[in-house]
């Protein structure tokens, strides 16, 4: 193996007293592209920092092609290793191809006012690449999150250095712009370039990175090809929960399940005999009177006073959660509900309106299994914002859908499902 | 369009500006003169250096005779125009010196304003904001209340009062070679209080000389002679164009700090440099002027709303719109038959101008 391009090597950093990383020692070759993953605040970003520069470590050697940063300056070593930040936002409104131009500062000499020839022809190159060229005239601040991202990665190239050190490139974006940029970066590893990026995601990590490096509790838990650090039992000491992997039919790669909780994932199938409903008026009352009917141990609320569900729910006997009938929904009432949802094998959400507090989301989201019914639109039910549709959204999507009628099979199908995305 | 060609279409236009703000103000006074007075005298007054030499003479400094460098200048004057000997000397010795005065103190202001404004990333940032002007005041108010404890001349001591002081704030603000910007901030606004409580009972103690006192805080440019000029006017020049390469950084540093590191730009000493610079720049100013508020503010802002937020272009430009401005104000301060403190006509025009540029081109931010 030819000597790496970025060495660490026993790197030790500390806030105070708190350790962030503790004698990490990772190499990035020439042409790669390494995954930095691990739960949030393990010392991604740090680790990053202390690579380019931004930090020094307390011990230990950062060196790229064998210069160590200790022993260059700021811009000896800026001529090393660029930097995409996580946070691309720039309230000042320079043209793209001004924020593009200030990567060419590490080659500038002092006196150097406008750009050389190399310097335009460089800029030139990174616009082309990252296919800003037709967005350069425009202010980087009237730009979506996506486009900055390819400005700053455009930056970055500029800059025309061996390593790309990038901190979340995808982490503000959505699927199909994440998918981009992390084919932008593939495509840019190789002629003799390297990229080290912490990803959030492990699947999207898994499918563009050649080797994943494994973060947690400031130490590398395990670094090697996607296939041998996705796995259940190197992931779920590092995250804390318990996972399950498996492969993408499209892509080959694996596809990581976090989060599904303890006794799903171990037990097997959920117990559907316990249901919990939650969702007043009409809808809610007719579920409540079909699951019984249908044979199931059944739990609601949390309802309001006076609602025909809570009614139909008192008439059966049945456990129930109340809430005064006007007003915001008690949290004692919540934790109430919590608790009784969560002796339920199955949540199903009867027409549910979603309100600014958002638990009836918290509490589908601790489900084992879930069903929605839903007959008026979401935008009449919805009274939150944007966050809680993309949260519904996603309840929706790892959800059975059922109408009344089929109801009680429903129920029995989402028991069938064990796993689910974890809903962030 | 290349920025070396937008910098000098925007400063070609300016300094055109500037240049005939300079003689139309020339022309206003008790005396009215004509334009074509105004232009032969003041190329009367044109010198080109011809030698230059250091010779060292003796300078009085707190009652002591100390060894003292002067510079000695030979001029040689290409214009001989024949004009009255009183407008030549009203032109000459009256008008122009105050004139070229407050522009170069404009002009300090003004790239003070724009360095400052960068520095901080703050809209609220101006010249004086870690303390210069309030330290200054303390310096020229002393001289003045209480001569006998203050060994120096009013300049001296407003322009060490300035330097002592933005030094302080900036070792206040440090701990571990590290300046955090909004440290800096604060402990400048906690300074400038301070100073201004001192200022306060400065002028209690001041009797006679109140008013003297009371005029110098105000800021103003009265009987302002070529001998200020002279001592201003070099160490402006050379400090300013000591900031110009670093415009880029500025830019950089606009950014944010870490991006600015992996960038290349050593944080912290640029930082200190910036600092250092920009200090003594309004330093310089306001030891010859006296505090004039304002003009360090809002020609950097106007001059972003016009230009954009590119140093290189910025800090040429807000110079420039600055003395272009101070020239005006002055002259409006001068031409009422009470003569006003020129403090105060910036910052009656100034704060309404920007206000309007407030409301109607949305300057919320840098």
């Amino acid at each position: 193996m030819s000597d790496p391009l970025l060495s660490v090597t026993d790197v030790s950093v500390a806030f105070g007293d708190a350790r962030v990383l503790e004698s990490i020692s990772l190499s990035v070759q020439r042409g790669e592209f390494v995954g930095l993953v691990g739960p949030n605040g393990v010392g991604k970003t740090t680790l990053l920092r202390t690579i380019n520069g931004v930090r020094d470590p307390d011990s230990g050697t950062v060196s790229v092609d064998g210069d160590r940063q200790a022993d260059c300056s700021a811009q000896e070593w800026s001529r090393r290793v660029a930097t995409v930040p996580q946070d691309t936002s720039v309230s000042f409104s320079f043209r793209v191809a001004d924020v593009v131009e200030m990567g060419r500062s590490p080659h500038r000499r002092r006196t150097q006012f406008g750009t050389t020839e190399t310097d335009r022809r460089r800029i030139e190159d990174a616009l082309e690449l990252t296919n800003t060229a037709d967005m350069r005239d425009r202010p980087i601040d009237e730009l979506s999150g996506g486009e900055r991202q390819r400005v700053f990665i455009a930056r970055a190239l500029a800059q025309d250095t061996p390593l790309l050190a990038l901190d979340e490139p995808t982490a503000s974006l959505d699927v199909n712009h994440q998918v981009e940029i992390l084919q932008l970066i593939r495509a840019l590893v190789g002629e003799g370039r390297a990229a080290l990026a912490a990803i959030h995601d492990l699947e999207l990590a898994a499918r563009f990175c050649d080797r994943l490096a494994l973060l947690s509790d400031g130490a590398i838990r395990a670094i090697g090809p996607p296939e041998s650090v996705l796995r259940s039992d190197v992931l779920d000491p590092a995250f804390e929960t318990t996972t399950a992997t498996t492969t993408n039919p499209v892509t080959g790669t694996p596809i990581v399940t976090a989060g599904a909780g303890d006794e799903i994932a171990t037990d097997g199938p959920v117990d559907t005999r316990h249901v919990h409903v939650v969702g007043g008026g009409q809808v809610g009352a007719r579920a409540i009177a079909t699951l019984r009917e249908a044979g199931h141990e059944l739990s609601a609320g949390v309802l309001r006073d006076g609602d025909i569900a809570l009614e139909t729910a008192q008439s059966l006997d049945l456990p129930v959660v109340t809430t005064p009938a006007v007003g915001r929904a008690d949290p004692d009432a919540i934790a109430a509900a919590d608790d009784l949802a969560s002796e339920a094998g199955v949540v199903v959400l009867a027409d549910v309106d979603i309100g600014p507090r958002q638990w009836a989301l918290d509490l589908a989201a601790g489900a084992p299994a879930t069903v929605l019914v839903e007959t008026r639109p979401l935008a009449e039910r919805l009274h939150a914002g944007e966050r809680a549709r993309g949260r519904y959204e996603r309840l929706r999507a790892r959800s059975v859908a059922a109408d009344l009628d089929t109801l009680p099979s429903a129920v029995e199908t989402a028991g069938r499902a064990v796993t689910r995305p974890a809903d962030d | 369009m290349r920025i070396r060609y937008r910098v000098a279409v925007w400063s070609g236009l300016l300094l055109a500006a500037l240049v005939a703000a300079v003689l139309a103000s020339a022309t206003i006074g008790p005396v009215e003169l004509g334009v074509p007075v105004v232009a032969k005298a003041a190329l009367n007054a044109v010198g080109i250096p011809t030698s230059l030499g250091v010779s060292i003479g003796t300078a009085s400094i707190a009652g002591a005779s100390v060894p003292w460098p002067t510079v000695d200048v030979q001029y040689v004057y290409p214009f001989q125009f024949h004009i009255a000997p009183t407008s030549e000397l009203i032109v000459r010795s009256i008008r122009l010196p105050r004139i070229v005065l407050g522009a170069t103190v404009g002009f300090a202001l003004g790239g003070a304003g724009a360095v400052m404004q960068g520095f901080f990333r703050n809209p609220m940032a101006d010249p004086s904001i870690i303390g210069v002007s309030t330290g200054a005041a303390v310096g020229a108010v002393a001289t003045i209340a209480v001569p006998m404890a203050v060994p120096f001349g009013l300049q001296t001591a407003a322009f060490l009062g300035a330097v002592v002081t933005a030094f302080l704030v900036y070792l206040i603000a440090t701990e571990g070679g590290r300046t955090p910007v909004a440290t800096l901030l604060l402990a400048g606004v906690a300074v400038q209080t301070f100073l201004g409580a001192v200022v306060s009972f400065l002028l209690l103690q001041s009797g006679e000389s109140l008013e003297e006192a009371v005029y110098w805080l105000m800021g103003n440019l009265y009987g302002a002679g070529w001998g200020d000029v002279g001592a201003t006017l070099p160490a402006i020049v050379v400090l300013f164009v000591a900031l110009l390469p670093f415009a880029r950084d500025l830019n950089v540093l606009m950014l944010g700090e870490r991006d600015a590191r992996t960038l290349g730009i050593p944080v912290e000493w640029t930082k200190r440099l910036l600092l250092a610079l920009s200090s003594l720049l309004t330093a310089a100013a306001v030891a010859v002027a006296g505090v004039i508020g304002f003009v360090g503010l809002i020609v950097p802002h106007i001059m972003r709303l016009v230009v954009g937020p590119d140093h290189r272009l910025l800090l040429p430009t807000s110079a420039l719109a600055g003395a272009l401005f101070l020239v005006v104000t002055d002259t409006i301060a001068r031409a009422n038959p009470q003569e006003l403190p020129v403090g105060i006509v910036t910052a009656a025009l100034g704060a309404p101008f920007f206000l309007f540029l407030l409301r109607r081109r949305e300057v919320h931010e840098l």
